[in-house]
């Protein structure tokens, strides 16, 4: 059902963890619908310079925060934020149907922590 | 190194056993009549067939009167629960079903449900046991049909099918059991389990895919839902599938010789997996009886982490097994047998299911315990819902 590109992240994905001293945090999705995403930054000048994710979730969840952290790396925040869930499914070479939920969750996760870095900065 | 390829699924399906194949092989070209053909090439389909319908009542204290052949375990529980809510709507409109039940007897109860018929769902306990006590309160003044399984196919459960049984014939209820499970694993006595229907499958005791049995008690009614042609005593069209039938029977046979020598083996490959995995992982749940449980099966829930992730990693590694998350079906859901049993939501998501056969070994066993307590310590570590216990939880 995946193609080897997503079994080849999903075994070694790059990024795991949570980045020391984060200055944004994004949490998305719940364990009852069997997804959680979570999604930690390291912020200089509005460009993002480290990425981390932590991930319940099936082999595609993994793959996909594994991408869409890789993808952020070095971009700034206007221009993280204009990654769609389809761009990582491209990177991953494509997902099976029943699987782009996972794709959409990491979307929203980046979101949701460039959100928690604006309202930390606002505030 | 050669890659490994461990299987431990042997509750979705098993080989066929070289016995039951090569009784098959003359019976796909040189034995091909159809059995309804009245000419020498069809009576000797029916020789075949007579005497494997002989063997498998044998085995279960039946008359070969009372064996209806099928497609499998499916077409057996459509046919048992929908064939007896026809045949007897007249006096009721009441089925009762566990909730742990088989998709093939949930959605076909959904099914009746929309075409008029009261369907109750009984709940189980933590260990996924159905009380005839439960069974008794749910009986109405019309009901007709009570089904509930020999064993349960994730987490192994042995329910007390004799017990409910006892009930249903008291009130004069048409008892079911579906034995896909237990069927060359248990010794199934009709008589003294005291059922008036059962389903099994050739494909989960080491015989062929696509056959399997209704037993139906004589006398019992039922309307025929594969309708067509005369087969099986006008109860089950279909061109007879003389091969597999002739490579179940004798898969059936060789279970039943084999049974107390096979239950034995498989059980201490099971409990020496249980006691490793217990042993080396914390936070691990055994889900099912731990008593009353299928020789074969061990299903773990590992908490923080998500099933199909797990399954992934053991399959790169070689290890074949199955998953009751979500996941992994293209199902939002959970597996409904964790569910009804009490078993949180996140942590159903993280269930396998392991399933022991006669060609496993203790080695693969071992082999399996290591590659799991890496695997889940792995994804453990990239799971947010792991990191709040982190300090509280040793792992060894």
């Amino acid at each position: 059902m995946y193609n080897e590109k997503v079994m080849k992240v999903f075994q070694n994905p790059k990024n795991v963890g949570e980045v020391e001293n984060y200055d944004a945090i994004g949490t998305v999705g719940n364990a009852s619908c069997g997804d959680i995403m979570q999604i930690t930054l390291k912020i200089d000048n509005d460009v993002i310079t480290d990425a981390k994710f932590k991930t319940f979730g099936c082999a595609a969840a993994i793959a996909t925060s594994s991408t869409a952290t890789e993808m952020i790396k070095g971009k700034t925040l206007d221009d993280a934020l204009k990654i769609t869930n389809r761009q990582v499914v491209e990177e991953l070479e494509g997902l099976p149907p029943q699987k782009l939920h996972c794709s959409v969750l990491a979307e929203e996760a980046i979101r949701a922590a460039i959100e928690d870095y604006r309202k930390k900065q606002g505030a | 190194m050669e890659k490994k390829r461990i299987y431990f699924d042997h509750a979705a399906t098993t080989p066929v056993r070289r016995e039951a194949l090569e009784k098959m092989l003359p019976y796909f070209s040189e034995v091909f009549g159809n059995a309804n053909s009245q000419h020498m090439f069809g009576r000797d389909a029916v020789k075949a067939v007579d005497e494997a319908r002989d063997t498998v009542a044998r085995i279960i204290n039946a008359k070969p009167s009372e064996i209806y052949f099928t497609s499998g375990g499916t077409e057996s529980d459509n046919w048992a629960l929908r064939g007896t809510a026809h045949a007897r709507r007249d006096k009721g409109r009441h089925l009762i079903v566990s909730s742990i039940e088989h998709p093939a007897m949930i959605a076909t109860a959904k099914q009746l449900e929309k075409d008029g018929f009261d369907v109750t769902y009984l709940p189980v306990d933590e260990t996924g046991t159905v009380s005839p006590e439960s069974v008794r309160n749910a009986i109405r003044d019309d009901t007709v049909f009570i089904g509930v399984m020999t064993a349960n196919n994730e987490v192994g459960t042995i329910q007390p099918v004799k017990e409910i049984a006892a009930i249903a014939k008291e009130k004069k209820i048409t008892m079911f059991t579906d034995a896909v499970q237990a069927a060359g694993v248990l010794k199934l006595d009709v008589k003294e389990l005291g059922v008036d229907m059962m389903s099994f499958s050739g494909h989960k005791f080491y015989g062929p895919k696509g056959v399997g049995v209704l037993y139906v008690k004589s006398g019992v009614k039922i309307d025929p839902v594969m309708t067509g042609g005369h087969q099986e005593r006008m109860k089950r069209g279909g061109t007879t599938n003389v091969p597999a039938i002739v490579g179940m029977a004798e898969a059936f046979r060789l279970a039943d010789e084999e049974r107390e020598k096979n239950a034995a083996y498989v059980t201490a490959l099971r409990d020496r997996f249980i006691a490793g995995v217990e042993a080396r992982i914390p936070d691990v749940k055994l889900n099912g009886h731990r008593v009353n449980r299928l020789p074969a099966n061990a299903d773990f829930s590992f908490r923080y982490i998500e099933g199909e992730s797990i399954l992934f990693h053991l399959d790169l590694a070689g290890i074949a097994v199955s998953s009751g998350s979500a996941c992994s079906s293209g199902s939002l859901e959970p597996s409904h047998v964790l569910l009804a049993m009490g078993v949180p939501e996140e942590t159903a998501h993280g269930s396998i299911r392991f399933t022991f056969g006669t060609d496993n070994t203790a080695e693969e066993v071992d082999y399996a315990v290591d590659v799991l307590a890496e695997t889940v310590k792995k994804l453990r570590a990239m799971s947010p819902l792991f990191k709040q216990f982190e300090g509280e939880k040793q792992y060894v």
